[in-house]
């Protein structure tokens, strides 16, 4: 029905507008609404039968009359141009062009939305990537090809350390050929890679400290940018994901780049879709959010990955804030139960003046047990990333004891732990943002640290490892020995 | 078939005319490139499809085609090592045609019909045959005899003609009765409904699944249906892929319902390579792959769980003890809000419909241990992960699965954060099989009950010294009170931590289970008389015996038994010394 043009509403209500049907529409097609003021509004067709076609508006509604707007039916789903020269530019949220210079040259459109992966033909990530934090690589790794988001709620660094991750990121030369920097490196015979940005609904000055932060890395002319600020229409930010989304995996799957995408802030992407699903009269579930926003996030995360035919790779760092740090809010909680793990940022932490203030106990990364260890990180990183969890949690439930009865009712034993936890944070949870600690740094740190403690605590790392990498641990061992032989020489 | 015409089309439910003759249930084909849906509501307006998969750009007016049957799954020997949709469509193979991306409205034979197994025979001319007798063997993996019966819904007769043994594709006729039935090694079942069996047999049998916290506090039965519940990043999917890998069923259906891509693809990368311990053959000629992820379309979601079902009881009718993972049910009760709401339902608590309960009920009750229409004895064994929004326990689904299911392994979120695997918690978990399961536990090792009993005692005890330690801390409390604390650190750490990727401590053997808890019990038991008889808590804790004993589990394989009776030994023996050497001191 390519150009099917129709004139006149008969309702119009928040995004959506119902026109008379006079040939069969096609679901999910794109929309072209002109309104009296001739200004063009792109929606999509979210409801169609016999008499009625009901589209949802892409764009702000004011203005529209029942009788004098145009409807044209555009007879395809929306679409984006596609092609390399994407890289180092800026879009709004539906890719048409934001910094003034003309659509990109191509004759390729992908559909935004995409296409499930075949579960089949997924690859299973285990890259490594070391993004120079040890509380990231250390206990919660990052992988190539995997969703990881950042929880975090106002006011928290989020953005410096999302900043800060794409600054550093890189492959260690594990048993891939060749280069070992390769996701972000300025070095000669890389592997290609790309970053993809997605603002949705965020202020501008955020927008621009990404912006400068990446010119500053020198990698501005290998970012895509998605722009779709809070300024442009709330309703915009429902295809801003899926934009960037296609064109990673434009970049990914048909270029063979490793696609590093940031979404941010998903918060006011699911807010947009609440606004919609409202104004459809649809049956709300939680907190007035419609019963799909499980299947609509995960339409959006579960576009990342590595399959099968194509070497590139689509790694994700969703940012959400969480309305009043609440986790079971159902933003941060669907995202939870899709994304592969998540790195949880900490008011408290941040208060101390922690930074990054990464709250490692309810952060995790699903996808670490099978990218660490030795030929990949180091021989010892499960054990002491375990060991490190327990000594920390257990650091916890010391501190609320100690909130009770005083520090110097504990054991000398609990003492121990709760200058174990100080220095923990101070050493291994805080650096600079510039500091980019390799895994193996971080991990001396960790067992640094580990020896404060009592040799019988530390049941999670195997005997061979505290002899190999615990500082002291040979010199106890030699000071035991020598003690015995003088004991057997005093026989 | 019956053509009908599309009048109105909102997502995934679609509405038609001129369906008139079509049965509730039945599939259609819809619109010009023929997507799956399923009639789910008809009246004098019309049908109300539910779609199957991604139908943007689908118009009123295109056909919709009625095929006059339930949606139902292709039943025969190949299905073993597969992995599909949640329509059973084959994923390697729609791979191979239409690439790495699922596109709406392609189609595949869910089993190779072109494919030929060598077949025996047995039965012959002049035998009598109905529902449930064995007509035919095929070896369809090294380790599974695919006994094919003839399907619940023929008619008895005799036979009249019989093909010789050979090799037969799946479409080939190999068996004839004077009631003109022409059976072959395949046949096609509704997915929606159960097949049928003789008789229902009590659960006594329980499915050991080498976790010491499930097999010995916990444990479910052969049969027995359990909800492994629990907020995101508390291990429910490593749980159910450690009992898929190391379960004693003889055939595992893993249904990934509305979950992440890349777990099914770990357990397509992972299972090829893992042994059976008991059988020393790779997992994955055991299992069967259902994938219907988070992004693919929501009501082939909600249909997942029924084909993954279906294909278990059809192995557990030859005989077979299935056990079926389903991850996550929370999903598939989603996917029938989602639904419930586009049909513009009235809800009940949470946006869920009303029926949530009844079609929960529908599901579970379609696990058990019975007794097959061949008569053997057979069990298919659910065990569902519930995902509850925030971990909050209270919400619907969590509710009604509990009404329905005997097992109940709650997963704790502080255990997660301290990363003590599996999470489930002692004190939330239950198990009702517990009863059911004391006579073969009888004949294996008769000290079960009571050593269960024990550790859920002192558990118990522990953590009601935990919250009077979080207000006094543990050096007020008296020794022997201190003790529990420490013997119930043993025994969270020695016994019921366990690390699926460590090589020895990934699976446990039920002896090893035994022993393990005993060395432990019997540290508590002496220690406890040496308390009593004043010896300083320090001197217990200094035993070297202690550390030895939270290393065991990674450190003495499952066929070095001897080992950890040499540590029960010891813990004696140190004892022993430790009340001599008291009793020299007080000499003195």
């Amino acid at each position: 029905m390519k150009g099917l043009e129709h004139t006149g509403l008969v309702h119009a209500e928040g995004p959506i507008v119902m026109a008379k049907r006079t040939e069969p529409v096609g679901y999910g097609e794109l929309v072209a609404v002109f309104g009296r003021d001739g200004g063009r509004r792109i929606g999509r067709v979210v409801e169609t039968s016999d008499d009625a076609v009901a589209v949802q508006l892409f764009a702000a509604n004011t203005g529209l009359t029942l009788d004098e707007t145009r409807v044209e039916y555009l007879g395809k789903p929306l679409e984006l141009r596609v092609g390399t020269d994407m890289l180092g530019r800026v879009f709004d949220g539906l890719g048409r062009p934001a910094d003034g210079y003309p659509d990109i040259l191509t004759s390729e459109f992908r559909d935004v939305n995409g296409a499930p992966i075949n579960p089949a033909a997924r690859v299973y990530p285990k890259d490594f990537i070391q993004t120079g934090i040890s509380a990231i690589d250390g206990m919660n790794t990052l992988i190539r090809g995997q969703k990881l988001p950042l929880f975090s709620g106002n006011g928290l660094p989020h953005n410096r350390l999302a900043a800060q991750i794409v600054r550093q990121a890189r492959i260690l030369g594990g048993g891939e050929k060749g280069a070992s920097p390769s996701l972000n490196a300025s070095s000669a015979g890389e592997e290609p890679f790309a970053i993809v940005f997605a603002a949705m609904g965020i202020k501008y000055d955020v927008a621009r400290y990404f912006q400068d932060s990446f010119e500053k890395s020198g990698v501005l002319s290998r970012v895509v940018m998605f722009f779709s600020l809070a300024d442009s229409p709330s309703i915009e930010r429902l295809v801003t994901p899926k934009s960037a989304l296609t064109a990673a995996e434009f970049l990914a799957y048909e270029k063979n780049m490793h696609v590093l995408v940031v979404l941010t802030d998903m918060t006011n992407y699911c807010e947009a879709l609440r606004e919609v699903s409202a104004s459809r009269g649809e049956v709300p579930s939680r907190k007035g959010y419609p019963g799909y926003l499980y299947s609509d996030l995960a339409a959006l995360y579960e576009r990342a990955g590595k399959i099968e035919g194509s070497t590139g790779s689509i790694t994700q760092i969703p940012i959400l804030s969480m309305p009043n740090d609440d986790v079971t809010n159902p933003i941060p909680d669907l995202t939870g139960y899709i994304t592969e793990g998540q790195i949880s940022i900490d008011r408290e932490l941040s208060q101390k003046g922690v930074y990054p203030p990464i709250a490692v106990l309810p952060s995790l990364s699903r996808l670490m047990k099978d990218g660490i260890g030795e030929g990949m990180t180091r021989d010892d990183h499960k054990d002491v990333s375990s060991q490190l969890f327990a000594c920390y949690a257990r650091v916890k439930s010391i501190r609320n004891l100690a909130a009770i009865i005083g520090e110097e009712e504990l054991s000398t034993l609990d003492k121990q732990y709760l200058r174990f936890g100080e220095r923990f944070e101070a050493e291994f949870l805080a650096q600079g943002e510039d500091e980019n600690r390799s895994i193996g740094e971080t991990l001396d740190i960790g067992w640094k640290l580990l020896a404060i403690l009592p040799r019988e605590e530390l049941i999670r790392v195997s005997r061979k490892f505290i002899d190999k990498y615990l500082p002291g641990a040979s010199e106890h061992e030699a000071a035991k020995a020598s003690a015995q032989s003088a004991v057997q020489g005093a026989h | 078939m019956i053509k009908g015409r599309i009048t109105r089309v909102a997502g995934p439910v679609v509405q038609a005319e001129g369906l008139g003759g079509a049965g509730l249930y039945d599939v259609v084909e819809v619109g010009n490139t023929r997507l799956v849906g399923e009639i789910i509501r008809t009246d004098d307006k019309g049908a109300t499809i539910q779609v199957y998969e991604e139908n943007t750009g689908m118009r009123p007016g295109e056909p919709a085609v009625s095929l006059g049957m339930p949606l139902s799954v292709t039943l025969g020997p190949g299905l073993l090592g597969k992995i599909y949709d949640g329509m059973q469509r084959p994923l390697e193979m729609l791979k191979k045609s239409s690439g790495s991306f699922i596109q709406s409205g392609v189609k595949g034979d869910s089993l190779d019909l072109d494919l030929k197994w060598p077949t025996k025979l047995t039965i012959k001319v002049g035998d009598k045959i109905g529902p449930g007798v064995l007509i035919a063997e095929v070896q369809e993996t090294q380790l599974t005899v695919h006994r094919v019966l003839v399907p619940p819904t023929t008619k008895v007769g005799v036979v009249t003609k019989v093909l010789p043994d050979g090799d037969y594709d799946l479409r080939t006729p190999i068996v004839f009765t004077d009631q003109g039935e022409e059976l072959g090694l395949m046949h096609h079942w509704p997915v929606r409904l159960p097949r049928p069996t003789n008789k229902r047999l009590p659960p006594t049998e329980p499915l050991m699944t080498g976790l010491r916290v499930i097999d010995i506090l916990f444990p479910i039965s052969k049969g027995g249906t359990s909800a492994v519940p629990g907020a995101f990043g508390t291990g429910k999917t490593m749980t159910q892929h450690a009992i898929a890998k190391y379960c004693d069923a003889d055939i595992i259906v893993y249904v990934g319902c509305g979950e992440r891509g890349n777990e099914m693809t770990e357990v397509l990368t992972e299972f090829p390579h893992l042994v059976d311990p008991r059988t020393g053959r790779s997992i994955m000629e055991r299992t069967i792959l259902i994938a219907n992820t988070s992004n693919m379309p929501v009501a082939a979601r909600e249909v997942s769980i029924y084909t993954g079902i279906t294909l278990a009881e059809y192995y557990r009718d030859m005989g077979y003890d299935v056990a079926v993972m389903a991850d996550s049910t929370s999903r598939w009760a989603e996917a029938l809000r989602e639904l419930s709401g586009r049909l513009e339902e009235m809800p009940a608590e949470e946006g869920f419909p009303a029926y949530l309960p009844t079609r929960l009920a529908e599901f579970y009750e379609r696990g058990g241990r019975v007794e097959t229409l061949s008569g053997k004895a057979g069990s298919v064994s659910i065990i569902g992960a519930v995902s509850p929004p925030g971990g909050d326990f209270s919400e619907p689904v969590t509710q009604h699965t509990k009404r329905f299911i005997r097992c109940f392994w709650g997963l704790d979120k502080d255990l997660a954060y301290a990363r003590h695997y599996p999470a489930i918690s002692w004190i939330d978990s239950y198990s009702e099989y517990v009863d059911d399961l004391h006579e073969w536990w009888d004949k294996v090792d008769p000290g079960w009950s009571d050593i269960r009993g024990r550790t859920m005692e002192l558990l118990k005890k522990e953590q009601r010294l935990e919250q009077i330690v979080r207000l006094i801390g543990p050096d007020a409390l008296p020794d022997d009170q201190r003790l529990i604390l420490i013997s119930a650190e043993l025994i969270k750490n020695g016994f019921l931590q366990q690390n699926s990727f460590d090589d020895i401590d990934k699976y446990c053997t039920p002896q090893k289970q035994m022993l393990l808890l005993q060395a432990i019990m019997q540290f508590h038991a002496k220690a406890d008389d040496a308390v009593r008889a004043g010896v300083p808590l320090a001197k217990i804790v200094a035993l070297p015996i202690r550390e030895r004993l939270t290393r065991i589990k990674s450190e003495v394989p499952n066929e070095k038994l001897e080992e950890i009776r040499q540590a029960i030994r010891e813990v004696n023996s140190q004892f022993e010394e430790l009340q001599r050497r008291k009793a020299g001191e007080e000499a003195r």
